[in-house]
This record gives structure tokens, sequence and C-alpha cells, in this order.
């Protein structure tokens, strides 16, 4: 929440509901919408550790805005998160301990385990097929993040392939 | 997007050894059991299908994957008769077929058995017409039934204007049309997939599925074998096969979508 609040501001000064919108706008659908307090709460830190100000702008027939505005270290925070690679995602390690240790401990079968899970990653492919279906064409940023889903979950089942090959 | 689904056979009931039977709701269209094929080459034996028991109801779409090697495509040639099964059974519409002739499954297929493959197989001297009117010829069908029927599949797979075309000049997603056209030209009871999307890129396979999907709502029964797991879950039910047995046998469910995008994204991590 903190940087994509810092890349907003970044643009123009804001207060927290534009902020909520913009957020929104961007990402559409597909990504989890942000809590208005979540959004209050992080500007305020944000405050604190100097990476934003703020100032309350009157307004005549509502209560006083807060605006908030990016600092020069607030710039330099951004510019060092946009350039740092990002952590790919991790492995899917709780089923792989299951997998490990369960058998040892005599409580169920690999097979069975590799099995229920196959199913359970088909069960939510079948889901993103049909949200990638129903997804207005012009939706990009929609489309991209659910068929990127689609592709790690294709990687999970491999891996699963892999698992079964070795340990079966 | 939601369709409805054959009810899959009961889990436990496939091992018992009763010939295919006629009095359940949905009639059994597909059914092998211990179904075997070993291939013997210079002194070498290799077992790639080691006693199969699969069963197919009628409209049914059902999804074989499993790790390369592990015999799917291999079943799927048994059952189409391309390869002849080193022993058990392979029942078709109520017909046991395992035994037939080179001859006899060539007819079994031109009138009930569709077969769609990776490499599009499509006769390279033959335009896209010929190639799709072909089998209704080969079947029986006048030249102008075998026309009409034609027109009509290409038009519905959006490739009409390409009738007078050579199959080279077409793209891979629409040689895999004209592909999917000629195997449902004699509304066969069963078609028979083989990594129909395996060289095609995204959008063209998004197609291919869109257009198989259409066939099964149709009621079209389908047995495909893929190795991608965006093109499996689109059918009702997934068979796992490893090391020339199957592995697993079970419906799709999917997870229950409360909040529609999100939860899934959520899901996801």
């Amino acid at each position: 929440m903190r940087q994509p609040l810092l890349a907003l501001l970044a643009k123009e000064p804001a207060h927290g509901y534009e902020l909520k919108l913009a957020l929104e706008q961007t990402f559409g659908e597909a990504y989890p919408s942000p809590n208005i307090g979540q959004i209050y709460v992080t500007l305020k830190r944000l405050e604190q550790d100097g990476l934003v100000r703020s100032q309350d702008v009157e307004q005549t027939t509502r209560p006083n805005k807060r605006v908030y505005e990016l600092t020069a270290m607030g710039r330099e925070a951004l510019r060092a998160w946009v350039k740092e690679p990002s952590d790919g995602p991790r492995i899917r390690d709780e089923f792989f301990i299951k997998l490990i240790l369960a058998p040892m401990a005599g409580l169920a079968d690999r097979m069975e385990l590799m099995n229920s899970q196959r199913r359970h990653y088909l069960g939510i492919m079948r889901n993103l097929a049909e949200l990638h279906a129903d997804t207005d064409a012009s939706d990009t940023t929609a489309r991209l993040l659910i068929e990127g889903a689609m592709l790690h979950l294709q990687a999970d089942l491999d891996w699963l392939e892999r698992c079964l090959e070795e340990l079966v | 997007m939601s369709r409805r689904v054959p009810a899959p056979p009961a889990p436990e009931g496939s091992h018992l050894p009763s010939p295919p039977s006629a009095g359940t709701s949905q009639a059994v269209l597909l059914r092998t059991r211990k179904l075997v094929k070993v291939y013997r080459a210079d002194g070498v034996t290799v077992e790639a299908v080691r006693g199969v028991d699969i069963e197919l109801v009628s409209g049914e779409f059902v999804a074989i994957m499993g790790p390369s090697g592990s015999g799917k495509s291999t079943l799927l040639h048994v059952l189409g008769g391309l390869e002849p099964a080193t022993s058990g059974e392979i029942w078709l519409r109520g017909q046991r077929v395992d035994g037939l002739s080179t001859a006899g499954w060539a007819i079994l297929r031109r009138r009930h058995v569709g077969f769609v493959f990776q490499f599009f197989n499509l006769l390279s001297n033959m335009t896209v017409a010929d190639n799709v009117e072909l089998p209704a010829l080969l079947a029986g069908a006048t030249p102008r039934q075998a026309r009409r029927r034609r027109e009509e599949l290409l038009a519905e797979l959006g490739i009409a204007d390409k009738a007078g075309v050579a199959p080279a000049r077409l793209s891979g997603g629409e040689q895999q049309r004209v592909a999917l056209a000629r195997a449902l030209a004699n509304e066969p009871s069963l078609l028979l997939a083989d990594e129909p999307t395996g060289n095609l890129d995204s959008s063209n396979t998004r197609d291919v599925l869109r257009l198989l999907r259409q066939a099964h709502d149709r009621g079209q029964a389908i047995l495909m074998v893929t190795h991608d797991a965006r093109v499996a879950s689109l059918a009702d039910r997934v068979i796992n096969l490893f090391d020339g047995m199957v592995a697993d046998d079970a419906r799709i469910v999917p997870v229950p979508r409360v909040n529609g995008v999100r939860s899934v994204m959520e899901l996801r991590g």
C-alpha cells in the first residue's frame, strides 16, 4: 500500500479519498479494493516517516480536507523502490511440507495428496479461465493479472508432476 | 458460463468387471476395460498403456493429463483405432471395437469418431473446402450435401472466406479450425483431440477452446489429451495418467467465488 500511494502522490497532491478512487481506477476489478481507513493510516505513517507532508485545505460547505504531497525524501524512496528488482512468487511450500511429512507420519498417501491438490488447482484454474472470459477485453490490467495467475498455477501443476515423478 | 455437466462414473464402480451397461441414466459412449498397449521393437518392450479402465458418457467433455511419457497420446490413438490395442477391451456405442480390422476402424471413424491433432494433419494438396468435404463424401454424402455441411461449418468457425485456399497459406489457428471442421463434418459421436492447442499461441488457443466448448455445448462428446491446465480446466472431468495407468479421475469443481475477480486473485496471493 505504501508505494502505490507514494507513486500516485508523485503525480500530484491528493487527499485520501481521491487516492482510493485513483487506485481503483488504475487496477480495475482485478485488484483488492483498498479500504479508506487503511489509506488514512498508511498516509499518517508515511508522514511520520517524512515521506509525505500534508496541509488542511479549508472548505466552505464541508469539513476541511487534508491534502498530501510527496516530500523530496518520499520521491527518493519511491525511486529506490521502482529500481529495485521485485521478488518472484515464493514456492508453495506448505503443500510441499505436507507432501514430505504426511506420509512419514502415516497421515496420508502421497498419490492421494497430489491428486487432491491437483483437483484444487484445476478448480481454481476453471475460475480464472471463466473470469478471463468474462473480463471486458478493454480491461488490459485485469486481464494481465488473471493471465499471470493462470501461468503461476500452470507452473504449480507442472511442478506437481515433477514431484509425482520423483516421489511416487 | 455454467454448463450442465454429466455425472462422472462412480469412483469405485469402475473396477467391477461388468460389460457396458445399458441401464444407466446417461448412455455410456466409450468404455475401456484393462486396456493395454505394448510396443516391441528390437527386443525392447515399452508398456505405454497398462490396464486402463475409463468411461465416457454421451456429451461429456473429458481431458486426459499426465507427464510426458505417461501414455496419454498412445491411449488416444488406440481409442481411435490409429494403433491396435495389445489387449483389453474398447466399447464404443455399445459395440466392442478393439478387434476391428484396419478397414473396420476406418469405417467406424468415418461415421463416429472425429480426430484433431496437434499438427493439424490437413491434406496439403487439397483446398480447405475439399479437406472438409472429403469425410462426408467418404461416408456416402452427395457432393451437394457435403458442400452444404462444409459451408455451414466453415461459417461457424469463422473461416468461410478461406474455402478455396490451400492449408499451407493459413495460420496455425486457422489450420486448426479447418481440422476441427473436418473432424466435425460427419457429426461424430466422439471427438478425439490430441494436444489441439499444443502448437498455437495464446489467442488462437482461446479461439480453438471456444469452438470446442461450443461443440460441447451442442452435445458433442470430447476426449482431449493436453498438458495445458488452462485448456484442461474447461473440461467436465480430468483423467490423470501416470506411468500408463489412471492415477486420478475426477470432476472439476470450481472453487466457490464470493467476490468475483478479487477473491480469486487473493486466493492466488
